[in-house]
């Protein structure tokens, strides 16, 4: 193991600002952050269905407006061929409805509150994406 | 003002996720390549949420009600059931495929990137099977 690209601060910035969002979601809506549920829930069910569309909507209005006020170019980089992406999207979207969580819902609302079923949940998925990961190197 | 709550913390947490380069599948996978050439980052920013997300709900849990609503809603869950770990396995192996999860690829649609536009409908099918078992 060698440690490449680490970015401490803005990593913590940003958590911290996800932090606050995930905490005036509850404070003022009375709701946890989870974005596979907000995301799944617009698709599927009728309650809330204008909020969680709102959130989402938010979600994708965050970068544009970050840009936009510090003239940042934001990069990302995909390399993934087509199967990876299908197949990844499909894993994730099954997945997390049938774990109810995802990073966000099990990794930060569910271990705020120390459930002890996020916090399993996410150790699991941790282990499992970095062995993907190491599979994926050697294959 | 619940939608106005909604939209606004949609936009802070992208705004967060735009900060921490979490909305990067590069900086994703570089945290998962563990055992390779490892970036811890990823960390960092689960830390960061954790201690502004943490005490204060702990500090405001036996609050009546919300500020703008009439109830909490907040799952009460309990069980550690074959489910929670199946689901946790599947979507370990697709973050670890793709180095996308729901947040940072819905944020990343802003970017028009084709390869996170295609992830996105593939989830929401995935969300939509889930339904149906």
């Amino acid at each position: 193991m060698s440690i490449i690209n680490f970015t401490p601060i803005s990593a913590l910035t940003g958590g911290l600002i996800i932090g606050f969002s995930v905490f005036l979601f509850f404070i003022l809506n009375g709701r946890m952050v989870g974005v596979s549920g907000i995301a799944s829930n617009f698709l599927i069910s009728k309650n809330n269905r204008i909020d969680n569309l709102l959130f989402l909507v938010g979600l994708i209005f965050g970068p544009l407006i970050y840009s936009y006020f510090t003239s940042q170019k934001i990069e990302i980089s995909i390399t993934n061929s087509l199967f990876l992406l299908i197949g990844g999207g499909l894993l994730v979207g099954f997945g997390t409805r049938i774990s109810g969580g995802c990073t966000s819902g099990h990794g930060i609302s569910g271990i705020g509150r120390f459930s002890l079923r996020s916090i399993i949940a996410t150790i699991t998925f941790m282990i499992v994406g970095v062995l993907t990961v190491l599979m994926k190197n050697i294959l | 003002m619940n939608k106005l709550v909604s939209l606004f913390c949609g936009i802070i947490f992208g705004i967060g996720l735009v900060i921490s380069q979490m909305i990067n599948p590069a900086k994703v996978l570089g945290f998962l390549n563990l055992f390779g050439e490892w970036d811890p980052s990823l960390a960092f920013v689960m830390i960061g949420a954790l201690i502004v997300s943490s005490p204060l709900f702990h500090l405001f849990k036996n609050k009546e009600k919300p500020i703008f609503s009439s109830s909490f809603s907040i799952s009460n869950k309990k069980e550690i059931d074959k489910k929670l770990i199946i689901g946790s396995i599947l979507f370990g192996a697709g973050w670890g495929l793709a180095g996308l999860c729901p947040g940072p690829a819905i944020s990343s649609i802003a970017l028009l990137n084709m390869s996170s536009i295609i992830f996105v409908i593939a989830m929401f099918f995935g969300f939509y099977i889930a339904k149906l078992t």
